[in-house]
């Protein structure tokens, strides 16, 4: 009995501990990976990185100017193409829908959402690659647009629902009809959830590759309109990477931290406008 | 307050609208307008779902008329003769995707008791919100990671290490390259350790405390109750969460891409170089020579697609039917 009593104590802090160290590894495992790429990005970051075109192979030196400038490009059309339909579809869902069509709707939307981001470039390949014949910035911002979709319709959905029932009323009330409430009252109530969730799905989409190998493709040269292949930092670090050359490698890290960088910084922020949302909305 | 918030649903509002007589003309109208805009939208989402779907099958079906079910046991991939079958690469996916589960799994789901069961609440959040940051990373940057770190330490310590204390076992046997199989998964497992934290997280914090005072009542330790009474409590959710992973390895691209070695090939070893779909997907796409190469390229896209929703559903359902259980009860 008393034997039994110390063994199961001793099991108790065994395994209490050992989910200590699970947690600890798996938080580590994130200051591990923005530790290196501190460290090794920091040392290859040059003012050249941001304003030079990448350099040929053999010659050290270069940047990614035209990458910085396409991801920027291709971005700036995800944001054009995809958050309008998401935004639009999340107040549909969250203020208009009935019971049928809502669940239709978000269900097309979870599906979306759980597509994998490559399957996503295989169909702006067939869509708009193949039609065109070529690849080009149009494209790529297309297949980041339409990873976008979701992520701020089910954002967007969330946190107009989280808008209290009593300032719809309140505007109703007033005689405002259901569009003109949930224009000037609801939607600026929900206003800053609504931005962060779209800056979150930004942050997330900036840093997506697979789609952008076949639709928006490299090029070594500044990006040329919207009709062009462009070049991209997700996918400058892949080729990067996977080369053989040294100078490379290092473009590779400082690409790297730069994307890293932006995209904690954009989780960051969205966390802190979150956090700050909390105070006001009480009074 | 959590209850008004669902009290007005989209009909309500209607009907107060049509209740004030004369204005209800052109507040109708006004409204009917806003409607009728957002549904388009609400149907673009739907549309660009649908579009998805039978993009995927029109351009596949050369490739699955002349393939057929064959497609999905032949092992031939040679797009010089125009012979492609799909096993290498299911094969590297599910392998892969195995090992980071078997990673992935207990370090997820120790980490999520501790969060949630151990940890001051403060505490918890913060690290669930690094756990959020790390979820965060960008594949390619993980990928970046992986070439340089993870395989050189694979190859130098690790692999060899196992080699010689499993080396018997078929999985630990063969040359040593460092990139492979075992790579791809562990790195899979660094992508998907996060999903499960968090999610499983919210579930054992959704289970009741009465399970786990009547569990302590009883004189169970600390760890008793929690995994023999809370643990099976949340089960099908923690499932669930493994499943959400599960869905998410499969399709992930990038870093596996950069880590496994890129080779058609089916080796027992998780040493040697291998291929996912969505690895040969992201290799040989761009490059793809004639249509038969191209379509088969699309028709992976199409299994790995079907595989992926259905895992997503499945998964979906298992952690709904947990939070309702467990929210039931107050």
């Amino acid at each position: 009995m008393r034997f039994r009593d110390y063994r199961r104590k001793f099991v108790n802090i065994v395994m209490l501990s050992l989910t200590g160290v699970c947690a600890l590894v798996s938080v580590s495992i994130l200051f591990f990976v923005l530790g290196y790429l501190l460290v090794h990005g920091w040392k290859a970051l040059s003012w050249d990185f941001f304003i030079k075109l990448p350099a040929p192979v053999g010659e050290s030196g270069g940047g990614m100017g035209n990458a910085i400038i396409g991801s920027a490009k291709l971005l700036l059309i995800a944001l054009l193409s995809g958050v309008p339909v998401g935004l639009i579809a999340g107040v549909y869902l969250a203020e208009f829908s009935g019971k049928a069509v809502g669940f239709t709707v978000r269900y097309v939307a979870d599906l979306l959402n759980g597509v994998p981001s490559i399957v996503m470039g295989i169909f702006i390949y067939t869509v708009v690659v193949l039609p065109m014949h070529h690849f080009s910035a149009l494209a790529g911002g297309l297949a980041l647009g339409a990873m976008l979709v979701p992520i701020v319709l089910r954002s967007t959905e969330d946190f107009l629902r989280g808008v209290p029932s009593s300032l719809r009323e309140a505007a109703l009330a007033l005689g405002a009809s259901r569009w003109r409430a949930i224009a000037t009252v609801v939607i600026p109530a929900a206003g800053r959830g609504i931005t962060t969730g779209i800056l979150l799905a930004l942050a997330r989409v900036a840093g997506e590759t697979a789609p952008l190998l076949f639709t928006s493709f490299q090029s070594q040269y500044w990006s040329q309109g919207f009709n062009q292949p462009t070049a991209s930092l997700p996918v400058m670090i892949y080729t990067y990477a996977i080369s053989p050359y040294e100078n490379w490698h290092r473009q590779a890290w400082a690409a790297g931290f730069i994307l890293l960088m932006l995209v904690l910084i954009a989780n960051i922020g969205a966390r802190l406008l979150l956090s700050r949302r909390a105070s006001p909305a009480r009074g | 307050m959590t209850t008004t918030t669902n009290i007005l649903p989209g009909g309500s509002g209607k009907r107060a609208g049509g209740r004030i007589g004369s204005w209800r003309g052109r507040l109708l109208t006004g409204d009917k307008i806003a409607h009728s805009i957002t549904l388009v939208f609400a149907a673009c989402v739907v549309l660009l779902g649908v579009l998805l779907v039978l993009q995927l099958w029109w351009q596949s079906s050369l490739a699955r008329e002349k393939f057929g079910w064959q497609f999905l046991i032949s092992s031939a991939w040679n797009p010089v003769t125009e012979q492609f079958g799909a096993l290498p690469f299911i094969y590297g996916t599910l392998v892969t995707s195995g090992v980071a589960l078997v990673i992935a799994v207990p370090l997820g789901l120790g980490a999520a008791i501790f969060l949630a069961e151990l940890a001051p609440r403060t505490l918890s959040d913060i690290m669930a919100f690094v756990t959020e940051l790390l979820a965060a990373i960008p594949s390619v940057i993980i990928g970046l990671i992986g070439i340089f770190v993870l395989v050189p330490v694979l190859r130098v310590y690790i692999d060899p290490a196992l080699q010689s204390a499993f080396g018997f076992l078929p999985i630990f046997a063969g040359p040593i390259y460092g990139v492979g199989l075992m790579a791809a998964g562990l790195v899979l497992a660094i992508m998907i350790v996060p999903f499960i934290i968090t999610v499983s997280r919210e579930i054992l914090l959704a289970v009741p405390a009465d399970q786990r005072e009547a569990a302590l009542a009883l004189g169970a330790t600390k760890w008793e109750s929690t995994w023999k009474v809370v643990v099976p409590y949340a089960r099908s959710g923690i499932i669930g969460s493994v499943f959400l992973a599960l869905a998410r390895a499969l399709g992930e691209t990038m870093a596996v891409t950069m880590v496994i070695g890129n080779a058609p090939v089916i080796s027992t070893s998780l040493f040697a170089p291998g291929n996912t779909i969505a690895s040969v997907i992201a290799n040989e796409f761009a490059e793809a020579m004639g249509t038969m190469n191209l379509q088969a390229l699309i028709e992976l896209g199409l299994v790995l697609f079907a595989v992926t929703i259905a895992i997503n559903a499945l998964a979906r359902l298992l952690v709904l039917a947990t939070t309702r259980k467990g929210s039931s009860h107050p």
